[in-house]
């Protein structure tokens, strides 16, 4: 049976190759291969456009006045805010942070928050605050009933997940562009797409959360005479507790995430704005202190809430909780009441940071200016040596312009040989034997010049190989959309891109967490980079990316795969750890040296966690393409931001959907089920 | 087979009572699927096998005496913890019939089994099943809070429980504070919480280390002793269901293949199976006089012993040459006379364990 699938599985894709093979040679004599005919194109855009728009204007005066709504406790709660003497605040936060993450970390808070007040991005970092913790109490509400519902009726759970999926994967920058003409511009719509962006992890680990109860336990409630729901509330919740808090902090950590992307509406003055105008007028001091100010943000934020779910064995306790949230109430009012008395008392001072901001750039032009020699070389390195070649293959790279020499026949001959030896070479496995005759066949015309036909016809079948016809049918409608909206091109620029980021992040990543799960040490120092790298918000990548490499597609690839490289390094280290000790144990009481305990055995076996990481990369890369945009590439996500700036809620949507489904496809073909 | 001289016919009522009950898992059943009755059960489970379907129990019947511990014993697999949950409800049978008290338990609608759980069901669980949020206090009056019972009276019932268990003093800690044993002592203090009748025990010292299980079957005999529940009581060790069973049911593959006391058991296996089961066990300690006594009246010579009196209480005065003993009536157990001839032959037959009678 299985075998005889294989047979037919390795006839299917010798004839696709060959096909494959038949269309790149004609696409030089037919030029509807090598392009989606314009003519048959449809501008489904304008169409989406057509049945959006009145929706969206129906909806407009419902949403300025929850817009007005919502503004109401948002100024109130900014004022508030910055209306507290920013000691009191830290103070606050000082004995929160120590309760939960202990003394180190209050130091640390305590710190930033100083930090923070003498750059001068105290009251940007109060009103980016103000609209994380309101937006917080509905989308974490929202995903807990969403998550409950998806446990109470495991039926819901599919169309739930592709729910999440889709509000996780669908680029933010897509729906601003209706919030925005539903909700006006303003803190509304970005709040709210904070909320629809911060609701899937929430509901994703409270369905976790509550599946994973332990059946004794649930057993236990219900011979105990629990009524269902009694045993929800009394069993289910408290066992699930941990879990939902994890999704708290993931949530909060999304939600930021989110606020300082929307920042891009601009108009209240947070603290994404000030590093988006920053890099926009090019001043890196002023960049970079904000970025710092984020990074911070985001650090404090996670380690609070993360130490509250998991119950941070460094927390202090000096005073029983109840009597805790007294102090805190009490220190709250004196410096209420003391603000009132003494109108004028801010504390801020005045001015530094501007200053220290612009010393900041002086030497940051420095640095760049000093290091710019190694940077360029390693731009020019991939540029010429992987982007290129990629986009437009090793037929048009073998020129005078791009590698220096003119494409003779041999080299034509020599390229096949090469391919076909490694393929017979890999014989034994199909599958890796195919996948370097397709990755010749890509790299000889390019990706921009790969014929549409043989992409869909290999995404078709790999579709139907991996998860049947449900996934092929999304496919196919995900490829049509495409080509009929006239966006392969934009498209193709960010399959290669996404493939060079991931490619980029998986050897590296994968080396790092090779070296981490082998060496301690290593490990040490890589988790904590590790720990920050995550709860940063996308938008931070693109500073210092920006600073060392300027506008480009390159700076954006980079961006991409400072963002994308965590999840090899953690999912590789964890799965080569998580080698059982008695399996690794045999392999070297047979013999096994290192290398063959790690070829044979470990890796091997952390299969399983590979191919998440795998996976992870990707979905991350994907994510970042449309913040990448915003320092130029020629990809989707140029496209949704271009819908942005038009308000084109059309052009949005397809744009937007296609990354969507771009992520979906990409999930599901390496989650094997 | 031949009769029992010890099973005298039991006069208490029966406590609970399963009939042909039928668990089967896989894809649902059609409606034309079903057991035939009086058909061998192994037709119908192949054509559940044949259908993709797997059957976790099959055609299991048998009744609970009030008072009495009923031990159903099996090996991982064997469909135990399938049957005792098809007992309590907490998963439905397919075919077959549970009666309480007479009633029929598989009609019970939710509120009246959730009423029946609160008053008239206790349960133990192997893993202990302990509220990961909640102190030891807390977790014996859980099924009294559940009931609404104010917070005065749930926990002054739960510190008896306390009490009964030998746990005073760790009121107050979480269970992942305690020691495995002390895990399922509050276990069991929550079962007996609501004073139910009947007690559900499903592998609860299995997974306690043996030293501290050892412990815990005397404990769990001494409170019965005194509560004289009627108990359900799951185990794969033999030597647990002997000790503690008045009678044990064997399960194998979903079947009940044998039930019967700890001496049917030891002295007429119904297959190889069980024989072997019971192969390990000593029959000097699980035995009684009565089991074993031979029809009679001979007293000339004869030294008196009373009925319940373990085998291996007469070994001293064989060793010392006693030959003939005249069996007394004792508790269930009947009269007879007994030849030492008998007692040594029936003690090597079983430590053989090959021959069975």
């Amino acid at each position: 049976m299985m075998s005889r699938f294989r047979l037919s599985g390795t006839a299917l894709w010798s004839l696709t190759f060959f096909a494959c093979l038949a269309l790149v040679l004609l696409a030089p004599l037919l030029p509807w291969i090598a392009a989606f005919p314009r003519d048959l194109q449809l501008p489904l855009a304008d169409w989406a456009n057509l049945v959006l728009n009145p929706v969206f204007s129906t909806l407009q005066p419902l949403g300025r006045g929850f817009a007005s709504g919502i503004d109401i406790p948002l100024r109130w709660l900014r004022d508030f805010l910055l209306f507290v003497p920013w000691p009191a605040f830290a103070f606050l936060l000082f004995l929160i942070a120590l309760r939960t993450a202990g003394p180190g970390f209050a130091v640390f808070a305590m710190v930033t928050q100083i930090y923070i007040v003498g750059v001068g991005y105290w009251p940007q970092t109060m009103n980016t605050f103000a609209i994380v913790l309101l937006s917080l109490p509905p989308a974490i509400l929202i995903g807990f009933a969403l998550g409950a519902a998806g446990h109470r009726w495991p039926r819901l759970e599919g169309p739930l997940t592709a729910l999440l999926d889709l509000m996780q994967t669908f680029p933010a920058f897509a729906y601003l562009i209706p919030l925005l003409i539903v909700f006006g511009f303003g803190p509304a719509a970005g709040m709210i797409a904070s909320v629809i962006f911060s609701i899937p992890p929430m509901a994703r680990n409270t369905i976790v959360g509550l599946r994973e109860v332990p059946v004794v336990t649930l057993e236990a409630a219900v011979m105990s005479g629990a009524t269902p729901t009694q045993l929800f509330w009394t069993a289910k919740l408290p066992a699930a507790a941990r879990q939902l808090l994890v999704g708290v902090n993931q949530t909060t950590m999304a939600s930021l995430s989110m606020v300082i992307i929307v920042a891009i509406i601009g108009g209240f003055n947070d603290i994404g704005w000030e590093v988006l105008s920053a890099m926009r007028s090019a001043e890196l001091g002023r960049s970079l202190l904000a970025g710092v100010v984020i990074v911070a943000l985001a650090v404090t934020l996670d380690r609070i809430t993360r130490a509250l779910a998991t119950g941070s064995p460094n927390g202090v306790q000096l005073l029983p909780d109840r009597a805790l949230v007294a102090v805190l109430g009490v220190v709250l009012c004196v410096a209420v009441v003391l603000r009132l008395a003494l109108p004028g008392l801010d504390l801020l001072p005045p001015g530094v940071g501007f200053a220290t901001a612009k010393a900041l750039d002086a030497q940051l032009l420095d640095f760049v200016r000093w290091s710019d020699p190694f940077f360029s070389a390693l731009r020019d390195a991939l540029n010429y040596g992987v982007i290129l070649p990629l986009r437009i293959g090793f037929a048009a790279s073998a020129s005078p312009m791009v590698w220096g020499f003119t494409l003779q026949p041999w080299m034509i001959a020599v390229y096949c040989i090469a391919i076909a030896g490694t393929a017979l070479l890999l014989i034994r496995r199909p599958g890796w034997a195919f996948l370097a005759l397709f990755a010749g066949l890509v790299c000889y015309t390019g990706l921009a010049r790969f014929p549409w036909p043989c992409v869909m016809i290999i995404a078709l079948l790999g579709a139907a190989q991996v998860r049947g016809l449900g996934l092929v049918a999304v496919v196919l409608i995900a490829t049509l959309m495409i080509l009929l909206s006239g966006m392969w091109q934009p498209f193709v620029q960010s399959l290669y891109l996404t493939a060079i980021a991931v490619s980029i992040c998986v050897v590296t990543g994968g080396m790092i967490g090779i070296a981490a799960a082998e060496n301690d040490r290593v490990s040490r120092i890589v988790r904590p980079i590790n720990d920050t790298l995550q709860t940063l918000p996308q938008f931070v990548f693109l500073i210092p990316a920006l600073m060392l490499f300027r506008v480009g597609e390159f700076t954006a690839l980079i961006a991409i795969v400072l963002y994308a490289i965590v999840p090899p390094i953690r999912y590789l280290e964890h799965g080569l750890r998580g080698v059982p000790g008695h399996l690794t144990e045999a392999a070297v009481q047979m013999g096994a040296n290192r290398w063959q305990l790690l070829r044979d055995v470990k890796l091997p076996l952390a299969g399983p966690a590979i191919r998440l990481g795998i996976n992870q990369t990707i979905m991350y890369a994907i994510s970042m393409l449309v913040i990448a945009a915003l320092v130029g590439t020629r990809d989707l996500g140029q496209q949704v931001y271009v819908a942005l700036g038009n308000a084109n809620s059309g052009l949005g949507f397809v744009s937007g959907l296609s990354i969507a489904l771009l992520a979906i496809i990409a999930d599901r073909m390496l989650r094997k089920r | 087979m031949r009769p029992s001289l010890a099973a005298k016919p039991d006069p208490q009522p029966v406590k609970i009572a399963c009939r042909n009950l039928w668990k089967i898992y896989g894809p649902p059943l059609k409606r034309d699927l079903a057991p035939v009755p009086g058909a061998d059960p192994e037709d119908f489970a192949q054509a559940l096998r044949a259908t993709g379907r797997i059957p976790a129990l099959m055609d299991a019947s048998f009744e609970v005496h009030e008072g009495e511990i009923f031990v159903i014993m099996g090996l991982s697999g064997s469909g135990k913890s399938t049957l005792i949950r098809c007992l309590t409800r907490l998963i439905d049978a397919e075919f077959g019939e549970v009666r309480l008290d007479g009633e029929d338990l598989m009609a019970a609608k939710p509120r009246d089994l959730i009423n029946i759980r609160r008053h008239k069901m206790g349960m133990v669980f192997q893993n202990f099943g302990l509220m990961p949020h909640l102190n030891v206090l807390d977790n014996v009056a859980y099924p009294l809070k559940l009931q609404g019972l104010t917070r005065s009276k749930r926990e002054a019932r739960a510190r008896q429980m306390i009490s009964l268990v030998g746990l005073e003093g760790r009121e107050d800690a979480l269970p992942h504070r305690l020691s495995g044993g002390q895990q399922q002592r509050v276990g069991i203090a929550r079962s007996l919480a609501v004073e139910p009748d009947l007690w559900f025990l499903d592998e609860p010292f299995s997974a306690l280390d043996p030293m501290i299980r050892r412990q815990m079957q005397d404990e769990f005999l001494d409170l019965q002793r005194r509560l004289h529940k009627t108990i359900v009581f799951i185990t794969h060790d033999i030597a647990e269901a002997c000790r503690l069973a008045d009678r044990i049911a064997i399960l194998r593959s979903g079947r009940i293949i044998q039930i019967g006391t700890p001496a049917d058991l030891l002295l007429r296996p119904a297959d190889d199976y069980v024989a072997k089961f019971t192969a390990d066990i000593s029959p000097s300690s699980i035995l009684r006089v009565g089991d074993i006594a031979e029809p009679g009246q001979d007293t000339t010579g004869a030294r008196e012993v009373a009925g319940d009196l373990p085998v291996e209480a007469l070994l001293a005065d064989i060793a010392t040459g006693t030959t003939n003993f005249s069996v007394m009536p004792a508790g269930k157990y009947g009269g007879g006379t007994l030849s030492a001839a008998h007692v040594l032959r029936i003690l090597a037959r079983q430590n053989d364990g090959t021959d069975g009678p």
